[in-house]
């Protein structure tokens, strides 16, 4: 198990003093400016080294994607743009960083736009974490107040300043080109790609978007050296990570773990086990609501990481894991997402726009078992025609659950169909 | 989803006077010309204040901003958290009702706000004190199931719990917000299994609950009084600073003046997100610009100030004025676009407009009189013209045509 002493984020819980004294109490805002002052390359060559892969879900190296900026500016400036339109169901960790560890945030946004050329960064966070932006707010007051952002940051030399921006409710903005159209004030619609954001993102400038916790560890990764980050985990899955777990565990919670942690482990240790004993355990969906259900048997075996849930043709994705009991209608806790993305398709490309309303209402029958066997595979088919299909990523977050439901559940499906139709011949022959 | 605006709306929308001070400063987070960027946070803003987002409030933004009305609508009513009819008086409460909360017991709550609030989402109960609605996913699973009422969350909801909610509510109390099975946050119900040196001695309240409790405004009206302005980025600069000039659009890419001679260093600088040094008026007459100390003074060129001199443009004295000659209407029926020129958005432009001035050449031919006649005349964006360089700019559109 992850030692305190290993822990990031150490105070997540907000037990702790969560102001600027308390936070360098606990070692950050601890020689920034000398990080600062080794350059851009060695920041950029230690976070690659680091081996962080981006939390926001599609673990993207993060370090790589730094270096993707331009490194003369052409006259455009460039921007960080922080990720932390915390939407995908499951997922309530950048939650607790920005209201309890917010210095973390601030901190890494000084050092990763000084990586990109950046002199200023927008952190969008999302329209519901009122409290949430207030919190951070404060702590980029805090960082002000004491020169360590704002002109000649930490003493560096380098002028950054940091805005906290907010959303207003769409899942959609999540999706780092929609989050770039709303942060213009427009709707949140995703922008083809290319131009990717490192070419033309924020007011037509080189961006960068990067989730909320990919930036806040970085000043700890790069104080204690990319060596001790990449000490835990699996190779090409290194570091500690914050993991959400809810749903029918005994103890639902968000704890730091390292990465590559068995399931049982992250189970038994934070969670109390699962409600009603392991036995009771029917599926997982272990990455956010986009990623698919597995089932109950290979999880007990299963290791959390992006390249072991990959090879069992579900994902890391953002480390919610969302847990279900031999209680739940696995039917209707996958509708429920379908109605989910139905809700949130911005509308922009078809496939998605009505595709997701058509999903939904299948997938409603079924929930009832008012269906055809045959639907199942029509089903199956229309999620294929969503998949890949679409501007940005939604149309396959909305497929891939329902897709993982099939191959896991289908005779749970074909049963309710079957009952149902039993029944109503039952009926019918009684009267 | 179709969202509509209400059938009966209010005659008018203001926002009062600190919540125009709150969004005044909203506004310079933003490079000038992207005030748009703005919208989202007035429109909330405005919410906040009303309690729902009317129609006036939606065009109001629209005039504050510079937009045009249809895209401010576009805005309210692509996102769900703005509330386009109104809302119950004391609370609107959102239920999550997506699968984490789901698996939880989220549908007992959502029967219950049914039975107590009204059988419709978005439809006030019957003494118009509550509302109540399912949203998605509010990112807060480890706590679920849990409701956003007002400003804050309740997590770790119960049928029981929520009951007592809605009583307190409906008695005109605020219970208070945070889990309401005595977690402290989203560690571990009945003991934290890491970090657990700060369990004693911590905080009464965790960050959001402390915040709801000292500031008291979970489901109050916002009027822009209850914690004080605080806008860090409206810094004034420090004399020696080599002052920036705001990042325009996109297609200033190259710099209109086009100097050779600008380093990689100074154009970097020139192209900060922010100017430090040179910020508009506030309402109410309080201007953050600095005083510029030791600026040289007295003679304004003509033409083609030096974007890098900026700093001294907002104080620096203009020549006496003189009025340039001016249209009653642009020649040929259609003006120059001068929305081309490096700084000069939807605003600008319509104020050019009142002041008889649609196309490039006129203002090409203006000299430092002109400049600050014009100047004087563009309220809150004086300094612009020669910040911008607008004459080079427009000379160089002009001969382009």
């Amino acid at each position: 198990m992850l030692e305190d002493k290993d822990r990031i984020f150490t105070n997540i819980y907000g037990m702790h003093d969560r102001s600027l004294a308390g936070a360098r109490a606990r070692g950050h805002w601890d020689g920034t400016r000398d990080i600062l002052l080794k350059g851009r390359d060695w920041i950029v060559n230690e976070m690659k080294a680091s081996g962080l892969r981006g939390r926001g879900g599609a673990g993207f190296p993060t370090g790589l994607k730094w270096s993707f900026m331009p490194k003369e500016s052409d006259g455009r400036p460039a921007y960080l743009v922080v990720n932390a339109d915390e939407s995908e169901p499951g997922t309530c960790k950048d939650r607790e960083i920005m209201r309890h560890d917010p210095h973390t945030l601030v901190e890494g946004c000084l050092i990763a736009s000084f990586a990109m050329g950046a002199h200023a960064a927008y952190i969008y966070i999302r329209g519901e974490y009122v409290r949430e932006k207030e919190a951070l707010q404060r702590a980029v007051d805090e960082a002000y107040d004491a020169g360590l952002i704002g002109p000649n940051a930490c003493g560096s030399g380098w002028d950054f300043d940091l805005y906290v921006h907010h959303g207003a409710g769409a899942y959609i903005c999540g999706e780092e080109t929609a989050l770039l159209e709303s942060l213009e004030g427009k709707k949140g619609m995703p922008r083809m790609k290319p131009p990717f954001p490192a070419g033309a993102g924020l007011y037509g400038c080189p961006t960068t978007v990067n989730n909320v916790e990919s930036i806040a560890v970085a000043p700890t990764i790069l104080r204690r050296g990319a060596g001790w980050f990449a000490s835990f985990g699996r190779p090409n899955n290194a570091g500690t990570k914050l993991f959400a777990i809810s749903g029918h565990v005994n103890r639902p919670c968000v704890v730091e773990e390292a990465m590559s942690i068995p399931f049982v482990e992250l189970i038994d240790k934070h969670c109390g086990g699962i409600r009603g004993g392991w036995d009771n355990l029917k599926a997982v969906i272990p990455g956010g609501s986009s990623v698919p259900n597995v089932k109950a048997d290979v999880m007990k075996e299963a290791i959390m990481d992006f390249d072991w849930l990959r090879e069992q043709r579900s994902g890391l994705g953002t480390a919610a894991v969302i847990v279900m009991d031999q209680s739940t209608d696995m039917v209707k806790a996958i509708w429920r997402l379908a109605k989910f993305y139905k809700h949130e398709s911005c509308g922009q490309c078809t496939p998605c726009r009505e595709g997701t309303g058509w999903m939904m209402r299948v997938m409603e029958r079924l929930v009832k078992g008012e269906a055809e066997v045959e639907e199942i595979d029509m089903l199956l088919d229309v999620t294929k025609q969503v998949e890949g299909h679409t501007i940005c990523a939604l149309g396959d977050a909305a497929a891939w659950p329902i897709q993982g439901l099939i191959r896991n559940f289908r005779d749970e499906i074909e049963d309710r169909i079957r009952a149902k139709r039993t029944g109503r011949i039952t009926a019918v022959a009684a009267e | 989803m179709l969202r509509r605006l209400h059938h009966d709306q209010p005659a008018s929308f203001d926002f009062t006077p600190a919540n125009l001070a709150w969004a005044e400063a909203q506004i310079q987070k933003y490079p000038e010309g992207r005030q748009a960027s703005a919208v989202i946070p007035l429109l909330f803003r405005a919410q906040e204040q009303e309690g729902w987002l009317p129609k006036p409030a939606i065009e109001a933004v629209a005039r504050m901003l510079g937009m045009a009305y249809i895209r401010v609508l576009e805005v309210a009513t692509f996102y769900f958290m703005f509330q386009l009819s109104p809302v119950g008086s004391v609370a609107h409460i959102q239920i999550c009702g997506t699968t984490p909360c789901m698996l939880r017991g989220s549908e007992e709550l959502l029967d219950l706000c049914q039975r107590r609030i009204s059988a419709e989402p978005h439809h006030p109960s019957a003494d118009g004190k509550l509302s109540w609605e399912e949203v998605e996913c509010l990112g807060a699973c480890a706590n679920a199931p849990m409701a956003q009422i007002g400003k804050d969350y309740y997590e770790d909801l119960s049928v029981e719990s929520l009951t007592r909610i809605i009583d307190e509510l409906t008695a005109g109390r605020v219970p208070r917000p945070g889990s309401q099975i005595g977690r402290y946050a989203s560690e571990p119900e009945g003991g934290v299994t890491s970090l657990a040196q700060w369990v004693e001695g911590r905080n009464a309240h965790n960050a959001s609950v402390d915040l709801a409790v000292t500031i008291g405004d979970t489901v109050k009206r916002i009027d822009g009084t209850e914690v004080p302005l605080r806008a860090p980025w409206l810094r004034t600069a420090q004399p020696e600073e080599l002052p920036a000039v705001p990042v325009e659009e996109v297609q200033a890419a190259t710099p209109s003046d086009g100097e050779p001679g600008e380093s990689p260093q100074a154009m970097d600088q020139q192209h900060t997100a922010r100017p430090a040094g040179v910020r508009h008026p506030l309402p109410g007459g309080e201007t953050v610009a600095p005083e510029p100390e030791g600026e040289p003074s007295g003679v304004v060129p003509a033409h083609g100030l030096g974007s890098s001199d900026a700093a001294g443009v907002a104080a620096a004295p203009l020549a006496p004025e003189a009025a340039p000659p001016v249209l009653d209407a642009p020649r040929g029926g259609m003006g120059d676009d001068l929305k081309r020129i490096t700084g000069v958005g939807p605003k600008i432009e319509a104020l050019l407009h009142e002041l008889g001035i649609w196309h490039f050449d006129q203002i090409a031919a203006w000299g430092p009189g002109e400049v600050a006649w014009v100047d004087s005349r563009l309220g809150q964006f004086h300094g612009r013209i020669q910040r911008e360089d607008w004459i080079a700019q427009a000379r160089k559109l002009a001969t382009e045509g």
